[in-house]
């Protein structure tokens, strides 16, 4: 499904990813974790082709197919989701009328008509209740004045509607309360699936209690210095990160 | 030049009216004014970054030869035609009784040619013609001096129109080029409220000069709704000049949106002569290519216990410029006096340029005052937001100006009128959106 090779980008000059090596096929869920500043979110960016990133090595491939000279939007279009950290606000656009453009332009570039009004809205109203999200919220303004769980929910909302190939959940979990995250990790459980995957971008150890990842790799001064299975995250929530440290350097 | 065009014309022009009647001296007396100071220049502060030196050296005719109609099928899509309205239609400056709906039935909804001439307005006509308008400002005076014709609107106490009204200025091109000189009067007695749309729409590419001028008058506990619609043709400019007088509770919102034309200035003037007084101004100007737009707004604080609200947003992209000068004035005796400004500006291209100045003239020392203006560009971060969901960079940057430009919009009590501006907004950015805005 995605496979990264070597891949090294810079913001204003400064190296921030430094040689990643990664491969996600269909079906799985792979965890990275990684103290602050290790370049967590800004793999999840690139990946997702923000252009403030320069890639100056490497390549992202998704099913086969270079992703260099695709724009964020065209990404989308072939199937990759980024659920935001900090998803912007949107005043006077609802978050209906948000989904009907962003599934009617995936349409469009597909080929498609846009989808029926009645279709619309069944689609909308079957995913809401899958997250359990309140009617009289999608009639809001996109993400104004939304607590910050309300936010993540939302944004898996989206994941729900558009269907990716690859999700990636940037800290989906900071910011949830307990009965929010079982939510949230619920909502992604129901939507996986053998022909897709997920790409988990944590701190915490918390969140892999709920969706439980096939690998976990542990990014540390933008390269993957470690790569295991579910236990590893369990041991780093135990030891922290500087064993790591330490055992890198050494 | 225009202006000697221009005090020629004025000759002419006294062989039409009635130069008996008492409001021709106040004709006369402003033409004297306007022969004096002429057109302002760049040198006045005033007027330092909107120039009429093209303008002027075009030869517009100040009277239409012939009278000219318009089939409604041919312009319907001017007219908020969604919903029943009384409607004040000018083709070339002639009243246009074919396109109009006037009424008489409890309010006077009709012809400022009526109210000048007919003994039965002239009452109301001494006590509010030329009053509030300035006597020394030149294109205002240049506006009284040729007042003939335009829109009366008087609506008596605790009074309310059945139905919104629109008043159209339509241009039909049948002259090369040409001069107009619309005079509005409207009245709103105690307790009475009115919705007003106003529109100028030039037919074709040839030239068009406007210089409006209109007089508000809200009674006690009067509440006044002013729409704007200025999404002129290439080649249409446009001078309005609204003095507004309120009284004690008065509620006057004028909004107004600039989309269009070739140089739009617009003079808003509020003078609160009263105790607890609201006047709102809002505005959202989106301008291309090399279009101008200039908001002077006056809002002059006179007695306490009063607010002010001016909130416009700008979006500016091409060779466009704008102006934003917001005015307030809190006299000594305006105690409690609560003025908000507003001025948000996004410059889309490099070569845009937006010129923001608020002027603050406070003299009482109890007074709540505050005032902004920020000039930047779209957030990169919402952008790529909404591009990560698949929504292409042109769609994005409209959604994010939609959003910039949106609180302008939630005070607009027209749903209709509200959402032909959303299609004029999402049109001007050139993009569908797949849903109404």
């Amino acid at each position: 499904m995605l496979k990264i090779n070597n891949l090294h980008a810079s913001v204003d000059g400064k190296e921030i990813l430094k040689g990643i090596n990664l491969e996600i096929k269909a079906g799985e869920v792979h965890a990275i974790m990684g103290p602050n500043g290790s370049g967590k979110s800004t793999l999840a960016s690139v990946i997702a082709g923000k252009e403030e990133f320069e890639v100056t090595e490497g390549e992202v491939i998704l099913e086969g197919e270079n992703l260099e000279d695709s724009a964020p939007e065209e990404r989308a279009h072939k199937g990759v989701f980024l659920s935001f950290q900090y998803p912007v606000e949107i005043p006077g656009v609802s978050v209906t009328n948000f989904m009907k453009t962003a599934i009617n332009e995936s349409r469009k570039a597909r080929g498609l008509e846009d989808m029926k009004a009645n279709e619309m809205l069944k689609l909308i109203r079957e995913k809401a209740e899958m997250l359990e999200i309140d009617r009289k919220f999608l009639s809001r303004s996109l993400n104004e004045g939304f607590s910050g769980g309300e936010k993540k929910r939302n944004e898996i909302f989206q994941m729900a509607m558009l269907e990716p190939k690859l999700a990636i959940l940037d800290e989906t979990d900071s910011g949830l309360d307990i009965d929010a995250l079982r939510i949230v990790a619920n909502g992604v459980n129901k939507l996986k699936s053998k022909d897709n995957a997920v790409l988990l971008i944590t701190h915490y150890q918390r969140l892999l209690d709920y969706i439980v990842p096939d690998f976990v790799h542990v990014l540390h001064n933008g390269r993957i210095v470690k790569s295991g299975g579910k236990e590893l995250a369990l041991e780093l929530e135990e030891k922290g990160y500087d064993w790591l440290k330490n055992e890198v350097t050494v | 030049m225009l202006k000697d065009k221009l005090i020629s014309s004025f000759m002419a022009f006294e062989n039409n009216v009635d130069i008996d009647n008492p409001v021709h001296d106040v004709r006369v007396e402003a033409m004297k004014n306007f022969e004096i100071k002429g057109f302002p220049s760049k040198k006045e502060e005033a007027w330092k970054y909107t120039s009429l030196n093209a303008l002027q050296k075009t030869d517009f005719s100040i009277f239409p030869k012939q009278t000219n109609t318009l089939e409604y099928k041919d312009v319907k899509k001017y007219f908020i035609h969604e919903i029943d309205t009384y409607k004040v239609v000018f083709i070339d400056g002639v009243f246009s009784s074919h396109l109009s709906e006037t009424t008489h039935d409890g309010v006077d909804i009709c012809l400022m040619s009526s109210a000048l001439n007919k003994p039965m307005y002239k009452q109301i006509i001494d006590v509010y013609f030329n009053k509030i308008a300035s006597k020394d400002e030149s294109l205002t005076t240049l506006n009284t001096a040729f007042s003939k014709e335009g829109v009366y609107i008087y609506i008596p106490k605790n009074k309310m129109p059945k139905k919104p009204i629109e008043i159209l200025h339509f241009a039909t091109g049948n002259e090369a080029s040409i001069m107009l000189q619309p005079r509005n009067l409207i009245v709103v007695e105690e307790n009475a409220e009115v919705q007003i749309m106003e529109r100028h729409q030039s037919l074709t590419s040839n030239e068009v000069l406007t210089n409006a001028v209109t007089e508000i008058f809200a009674a006690k506990n009067a509440i006044v709704d002013y729409y704007k619609i200025q999404n002129d043709a290439a080649e249409a400019s446009l001078i309005d000049n609204t003095y507004i007088n309120q009284k004690d509770k008065s509620v006057v919102k004028v909004h107004t949106f600039s989309f269009g034309g070739k140089l739009t200035r617009n003079n808003l003037n509020f003078y609160q002569n009263g105790e607890y007084i609201d006047s709102t101004m809002k505005g959202v100007t989106i301008l291309g290519e090399k279009q101008h737009v200039d908001h002077h707004t006056l809002v002059h604080h006179i007695e306490p216990n009063c607010e002010s609200h001016q909130d416009y947003k700008g979006i500016y992209d091409e060779n466009s410029t704008g102006v934003f000068n917001g005015k307030i004035i809190v006299e000594k005796l305006a105690q409690k006096t609560n003025a908000f400004q507003q001025n948000n500006n996004i410059l889309i291209s490099d070569k845009a340029t937006i010129n923001t100045k608020p002027q603050l003239e406070i003299f009482a020392d109890d007074v709540k005052c505050s005032h902004g203006c920020t000039i930047g560009q779209l957030d990169e971060d919402a952008l790529f937001y909404l591009q990560s969901r698949g929504i292409p960079r042109k769609e994005a940057n409209a959604l994010l100006m939609y959003a910039f430009a949106n609180n302008v919009l939630a005070s607009v009590r027209i749903p209709e009128l509200k959402t032909r501006i959303n299609k004029l907004i999402a049109n001007k950015l050139g993009v569908n959106l797949g849903f109404d805005l």
